[in-house]
């Protein structure tokens, strides 16, 4: 029987293992050093904020695994030798595999600042480092975060029900300015802040002070000034996890290098999720990928192609999705943070309430190219094939009723979306599909006005 | 705002410590007059008169003592009719003499400055739980789960166990040995007075803290989930339903001399409907005794299939019920502790079948015994299997571990292994609805949330991960998995039967290498 062996169970490596028991009846076998099962990563900090408990972030009970005949091995490899096609682990043991898929995920990115090995200095990513904060916690009263990304907010809001001052060191002038245009950028920044945490704008950081006992002190900005913490965070990226490949015949350059088939140099070894890094990406995105739902997405590809159904990966449409302690945020296609040449934006932002709906559509052909959603959840499959289809932006705006995801009761505000628009634009459009459920409309018109 | 929250719990210690207290500063004195308002006939009265002339005017300082006094002359008044076969002077209203003779036999404050008493106890204990939960949950709208599973209450501790024993401890005397706890009756009787003309039984104590709870509570979790309007609404429906159908309705119907029943309150959960004394009940009403027997026959025939259709169990389970009402409000801080995993789920399926079957047999039973006039049914006495649903579902199962568990079961552990009523609506919800909760395509992250605060234990992202609609039996449709999850993943809707079910497919949603592959 063909031994599949899989070296990571994060959602790629643990997607890619259950396609393949549904294809397949080959041999599989998960290792992983970080935690005996698969957890959901995205759940960490639900955990450090009392909402679960270990077991909670679990996708799969444990017995799971065995019932659908998916060997665990809890250890590390160390090595990976290609042409005996073998894997050495931590404590000298050897696998020895058919077909391997590194789904090894990635690391917390340092760079290099003076005092960044500190006691109290630490990124957020692994098991062990929830561990390590739970340790560090205990003897901070002040934090500081550096790196104004998704994982830097989560961290933000977990330290706050700690009851932590925390102050966060954002590079660019607004919150998540690499990808956020400026409206979304300040509607959260705004929200951080009222959520009690300093934001510093335009920061960067110089180093870290030892307080003389090898524990962080306090830190200096490029611009001088000193800010007191016993805790910092460094939230600035990650990069692929392939150190233990250095000396493989594994060809890596940021990630493992493999083409549209997810396959490397080596032909019955394969690399998904955060690790992989495409020669040159399918579509027009980053070579390196470091969400879930791609992940997911190649966890499922590589095992249709290992079963035989050969299969390049091709994502559709772009989404993500984030929450921002109270605001939820959803994205579809394409909104760039400063707009390109040949696009136009709208925007529509409720007054005095979180909610933002930003589409970008395309100035000659009016096709919608990317949605921004605060405070308001859309139907994905309707924004998908909206944006697909490249359809108009008029037929958009007058049935966006049809994508409202939000639950039932939830303000209508697909009217004043459109006024907006017929406003901005000297048009005349009126609303076509309304938010769906007859009884629930009625209802929150009384409830909401 | 935490200040005024602070006096509110402190206010609501000193309701609850008075109302603890004033089981303890009374004594009892029986009087003959007692005897003759409560006893059943006069030929009762004349012989309790006979065997309690020791205990009358007699003043205990020990409600024990007092009890005890009358419960051993009764008992062995009792065991000589048994030896004699006199079985129909046999004293079967026993506890309910005990109750109301405890009751009507206080001396002392709680007796003589009864409203003082009242606003010391109910009052000051619900001013201190308005004030609290009013002023709880400040700052931003929004999920508010921070530190539950650090909490000592809510997530198992020492004080949800102190809460478990305390409740469980309540639904025992309040069964079996309510007169121990009759003072809390005589507090209320100017209110009971006031609505059925009728001085407060202890199913009136019962049902008024339970709208008292329902709707304090009902408060907090408003507050709680503000941001939401689905949330909102629903509560607001059950506190609505609670408070008139449930409590101020049948006090109506009573002080009308109609049956006093609670109109919503659906078969076979409202197991007692055909019992020949509701039948004969109904049927002496002349047109409103027939319509009420109407009403509640059709509700359970055509108004369950019908609503469950258009809108899921939830019309019933999160919107009216008032077992669901208590569960989503006092026992929303314990829906986490639902057991998730696959066993649970066969277990429930097997228990709450297994009553629906049971009730139902019961019912036949009964309906027989009606019908024909004999008792036997299958070789059974219907009045033992009546008396064992009554103590094992209606008051074990229901009372003790529905709502005495919830700070170790969770909140719906009724609900959910034992309504006969969940069951049936659970079967139209299952097989024959529009409703389902819908996955939003590709979005979920098995973050686990929507799992976690299920309260029936479903295991919802079982499903959203793999892109699956959830249609389960078991869902009540409270709507907090979708109101908790972080990516906007699950909406409850009502649509066409069509595509409710979906399989996983081979992509998620977003992945189009599949779609290529074919198109090659
Ligand atoms: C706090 C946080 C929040 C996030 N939130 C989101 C979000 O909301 N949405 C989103 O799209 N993405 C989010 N991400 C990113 C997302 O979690 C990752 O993209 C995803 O988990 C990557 O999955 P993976 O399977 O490729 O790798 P991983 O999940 O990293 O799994 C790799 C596993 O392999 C193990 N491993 C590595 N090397 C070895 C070795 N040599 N031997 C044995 N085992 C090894 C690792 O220890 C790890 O357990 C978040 C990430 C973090 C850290
Ligand atoms: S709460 Fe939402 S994102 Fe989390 S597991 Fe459930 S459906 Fe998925």
């Amino acid at each position: 029987m063909r031994h599949i062996v899989i070296i990571g169970n994060g959602i790629s490596g643990v997607t890619a293992a259950r396609h393949l028991r549904k294809q397949s009846d080959f041999k599989i076998t998960i290792i992983s050093g970080e935690t005996e099962h698969f957890f959901s990563r995205t759940a960490l900090m639900y955990v450090f904020m009392g909402h679960m408990r270990y077991e909670n972030i679990k996708p799969y009970e444990d017995e799971f695994w065995e019932k659908n005949r998916i060997d665990l091995i809890f250890g590390w490899v160390e090595k990976v030798d290609a042409s005996a096609s073998e894997l050495k682990l931590a404590d000298g043991s050897i696998v020895k595999y058919d077909e391997l898929i590194i789904a090894t995920g990635s690391v917390p990115n340092k760079f290099g600042w003076k005092g960044q090995d500190l006691i109290g200095v630490q990124g957020l990513y692994s098991w062990q480092d929830l561990e390590l904060l739970e340790e560090n916690v205990k003897r901070t009263e002040r934090a500081v975060i550096v790196g104004g990304g998704l994982i830097g907010v989560e961290l933000a809001e977990m330290l706050k029900t700690r009851n932590i001052e925390v102050t966060f060191l954002v590079r660019e002038g607004r919150f998540w300015g690499g990808i956020l245009p400026k409206e979304e950028g300040q509607l959260i920044s705004d929200h951080i802040q009222s959520n009690g945490v300093n934001i510093e704008f335009n920061t960067e950081l110089e180093e870290v002070i030892d307080d003389g006992k090898g524990q962080v002190k306090a830190i200096k900005t490029k611009d001088g000034r000193i800010i007191q913490c016993e805790l910092l965070g460094l939230t600035v990226g990650v990069h692929p996890n392939v150190s233990f490949l250095k000396d493989s015949e594994i060809k890596i350059n940021k990630g493992v290098l493999v083409d549209h088939f997810l396959r490397t140099n080596i032909s019955n070894v394969y690399a998904i999720g955060d690790c992989a890094e495409f020669y040159r990406h399918p579509t027009d995105r980053k070579n390196i990928e470091q969400v879930w739902y791609t992940g997911k997405m190649m966890g499922e590809t590589v095992a249709q192609t290992i079963s035989g159904n050969e299969t390049a990966y091709q994502p559709g449409v772009w989404f993500n999705s984030a929450k921002f302690f109270e605001i939820e945020y959803q994205t579809y296609g394409w909104v760039w943070n400063k707009p390109k040449e040949n696009e136009t934006v709208f925007c529509w932002q409720q007054k005095g309430k979180d909610r933002m709906v930003k589409l970008v559509f395309d100035k000659n052909t009016n096709a919608l190219l990317g949605i921004n959603t605060f405070g308001i959840r859309l139907r994905h499959e309707v924004c998908n094939a909206w944006i697909e289809n490249r359809t108009s932006i008029d037929t958009v705006i007058q049935n966006f009723g049809g994508a409202n995801f939000d639950p039932e009761f939830f303000a209508p505000f697909e009217q004043e979306l459109l006024d907006q628009y017929n406003q901005q634009f000297n048009k005349n459009l009126v609303l076509k599909m309304k938010k769906s459920g007859r009884i629930a409309n009625l209802l929150s018109k009384i409830l909401n006005s | 705002m935490k200040i005024i929250q602070r006096i509110g719990l402190f206010l609501f210690a000193i309701g609850f410590i008075a109302f603890i207290g004033s089981l303890f500063i009374s004594s009892y004195t029986l009087t003959q007059e007692t005897i003759i308002n409560n006893a059943q006939s006069k030929a009762q009265a004349t012989i309790l008169t006979e065997v309690l002339a020791e205990v009358v005017n007699h003043n205990y300082t020990s409600k024990w003592a007092f009890v005890s006094a009358i419960n051993n002359e009764i008992e062995t008044l009792n065991t000589a009719y048994r030896e004699n076969q006199e079985w129909d002077k046999v004293i079967y209203n026993q506890k309910e003499l005990l109750f109301y003779f405890t009751k009507n036999s206080t001396v002392g404050p709680i007796k003589s400055k009864g409203t003082l008493w009242f606003l010391l106890t109910f009052g000051v204990g619900i001013l201190g739980a308005v004030l609290t939960n009013l002023f709880s949950y400040i700052g931003h709208a929004g999920i508010k789960n921070n530190g539950i599973f650090f909490s000592k209450w809510k997530s198992r501790g020492w004080i949800g166990m102190i809460l478990g024993g305390f409740l469980i401890l309540f639904y025992i005397l309040l069964y079996w040995f309510p007169m121990y706890i009759a003072e809390w009756a005589l507090m209320l009787d100017p209110l009971s007075k006031s609505l059925s003309g009728n001085p407060a039984s202890q199913w009136f104590l019962y049902g008024f803290l339970y709208t008292v709870a329902i709707i304090t509570m009902g408060i907090r979790f408003i507050k709680k989930y503000r941001h939401n309007k689905y949330q909102v609404v629903r509560t607001i429906s059950v506190m609505f339903f609670q408070t008139s159908f449930a409590f101020i309705i049948p006090d109506i119907l009573a002080r009308l001399n109609l049956p006093a029943y609670d109109l919503k309150n659906i078969f076979p959960l409202d197991y007692t409907l055909f019992f020949e004394w509701r039948l004969d009940e109904y049927l002496a009403n002349g047109f409103i005794g027939y319509f009420m027997l109407f009403w509640s026959i059709s509700l359970f025939l055509i108004g369950v299939p019908l609503i469950t259709y258009f809108y899921g169990k939830r019309w019933y389970c999160s919107w009216v019920c008032g077992c669901g009402g208590l569960a989503e409000t006092a026992g929303d801080e314990f829906r986490h502790l639902s057991d998730k995993s696959l066993k649970a789920w066969r277990l429930e399926r097997f228990t709450i079948h297994t009553v629906l079957v049971f009730a139902i047999f019961m019912t036949v039973a009964v309906i027989y015994a009606y019908i024909t006039g004999d008792n036997h049914f299958l070789g059974m006495d219907t009045y033992k299997i009546r008396e064992w649903y009554g103590f094992a579902i209606g008051s074990v199962f229901a009372g003790v571990v529905g709502t005495g568990f919830y700070p170790i079961l969770g909140n719906r552990a009724w609900c959910r292994f034992g309504c006969p009523l969940a069951a049936y609506l659970g079967l139209v919800q299952r097989f024959k609805s529009r409703f389902r909760i819908t996955t939003n395509g590709g979005q979920c992250i098995s973050c686990g949330n929507c799992s976690t605060y299920c309260e029936m234990g479903i295991d919802v992202k079982w499903y959203a991960q793999r892109g699956q609609n959830i249609v389960r039996s078991s869902c009540v449709g409270c709507g907090i998995c979708s109101a908790v999850c972080p990516r906007g993943v699950l909406k409850l809707e009502n649509g066409a039967e069509e595509g409710r079910f979906n399989d996983e497919s081979i992509f998620t949603f977003g992945n189009d290498g599949v779609r290529l592959r074919d198109d090659l």
